[in-house]
C-alpha cells in the first residue's frame, strides 16, 4: 500500500522518520548525501558489531582478539588510515554540497522574509507599482479555534508566501526583535534571520504544491505559533497574484 | 495585466558571502552619492536604488532616509572626493 501511495509529503506528520519530499535541487541533494553516509554508518556498525561479538564468544579460538599481541605496526596503520579514508569519503560530498548549496548566482526575483515576535513579514520589493509602492504583508498563524476544515494546525497561516516555480528565488532572511530561523524542510532550507544581519539563501522550487515550515530558532513564547506557509505557482499565476497585490 | 519583467540584484564580487548587509548598505550609499553627484534623473543611479531597493528591508531604508533628514546619518556620503576627479577630467 505504502508503494502505492503517490501523494508527495510536505507536512510534518505523526511518527515521521523521514524526510519531507524534496522540491528543489538542493534538497535532492541533502537527501542523497544522507543515504550515502547513512550506507557508510550502517557498513561501520555491522563490522564493529561483528567484531565485538566475535571478541566476546569466541575470546580464545579466534584470531581477533589474540592477547600476547602488544605492538603490531601494520595493524596500527591499519586501524588508522581506515576511519581516516572513510572520514574523507564522507567529508567531500558533503562540501561539495555545502558549497553548492551556498551559491546564490543568478536569481530572477527576491522575497525579503522578517522574522519577528511572533510573526513573518514578507516584502517584494522587486516589484513596484506606479506609486512607488512595493508588496508587503504580514503572515500570521491561523489560531485552532478559527481552523477551517483542511487546514493544518500550528502550519496555516492567513497571508502564505506565493512562489513561482522553475524560477530561481533568492530570499533575503533577517529579524526585527530575536534570533528567528526560517526553516523550509521541503526546500532544503533552514537559515537564521538575526537582527542587523541579512542573510541570503536560494531555492528553485520544482514543482507546484503547498509547503510548510516553522520557525526554528527559540525566540519566545510563541516560539512554535510563527509557521511559514509558500504556496507554489506557475509563473503566470504568480503574475496573476502579484497584479492582485 | 501589466507587464512585468522578472529582475533582481544579481552577483556581486564585492559580496559573494551569504552575508548581505553590507551589499544593501553599500548600494544604499552609492545612490545617495550618486544623485548628489549627478542629481536624481540620472539613469545610472537607478541600479544603485533597484539593489537596495530589492535588498535591505523596507524599515531600515526608511529609518535611514529619517536619519539622513535630520541629519543624523552615520555612513559616509561625502561626495568631495569624486567631484575633483570629474572636474578634472573636464579640465
Amino acid at each position: 500500500m505504502y508503494m502505492l501511495n503517490n501523494m508527495l509529503n510536505d507536512v510534518p506528520t505523526p511518527w515521521g522518520m523521514f524526510f519531507q519530499d524534496s522540491a528543489t535541487p538542493n534538497m535532492e541533494g541533502m537527501m542523497e548525501l544522507h543515504n550515502n553516509v547513512m550506507f557508510y554508518l550502517c557498513m561501520m556498525l555491522g563490522f564493529v558489531s561483528y567484531m565485538l561479538y566475535n571478541m566476546l564468544t569466541t575470546y580464545n579460538h579466534s584470531v581477533l582478539p589474540y592477547k600476547y599481541l602488544y605492538h603490531g605496526q601494520f595493524i596500527e596503520i591499519v586501524w588508522t588510515t581506515f576511519p581516516a579514508m572513510i572520514l574523507l569519503i564522507i567529508a567531500f560530498p558533503s562540501f561539495i554540497l555545502l558549497y553548492i548549496c551556498d551559491e546564490v548566482i543568478a536569481p530572477a526575483m527576491t522575497i525579503k522574509a522578517m522574522g519577528l515576535q511572533w510573526y513573518w513579514k514578507y516584502e517584494y520589493s522587486d516589484f513596484i507599482d506606479d506609486k512607488g509602492e512595493t508588496i508587503e504583508f504580514e503572515s500570521y498563524m491561523i489560531p485552532e479555534d478559527l481552523l477551517e476544515e483542511g487546514q493544518l494546525r500550528q502550519l496555516d497561516v492567513d497571508s502564505p508566501i506565493v512562489c513561482p516555480v522553475d524560477t530561481h528565488m533568492r530570499f533575503i532572511v533577517t529579524a526585527a526583535d530575536v534570533i528567528h530561523d526560517f526553516a523550509m524542510p521541503s526546500l532544503g532550507i533552514k537559515i537564521d534571520a538575526v537582527p542587523g544581519r541579512l542573510n541570503q539563501t536560494s531555492a528553485l522550487i520544482q514543482r507546484e504544491g503547498v509547503y510548510y515550515g516553522q520557525c526554528s530558532e527559540l525566540c519566545g513564547v510563541m516560539h512554535s505559533s510563527m509557521p511559514i506557509k509558500i504556496e507554489a505557482v506557475s509563473l503566470g499565476e504568480f503574475l496573476a497574484w502579484i497584479d492582485e497585490q | 495585466m501589466t507587464e512585468y519583467k522578472l529582475q533582481t540584484p544579481g552577483f556581486d564580487a564585492r559580496f559573494p558571502q551569504q552575508n548581505q548587509t553590507k551589499h544593501c548598505y553599500q548600494s544604499y550609499l552609492d545612490y545617495h552619492k550618486c544623485v548628489a553627484l549627478k542629481g536624481s534623473d540620472f539613469e545610472p543611479c537607478k541600479v544603485f536604488w533597484h539593489t537596495f531597493q530589492s535588498l535591505c528591508p523596507h524599515d531600515w531604508v526608511e529609518n535611514w532616509d529619517d536619519e539622513r533628514e535630520k541629519g543624523i546619518f552615520p555612513g559616509d556620503l561625502s561626495i568631495d572626493q569624486f567631484k575633483d576627479k570629474t572636474e578634472e577630467k573636464k579640465e
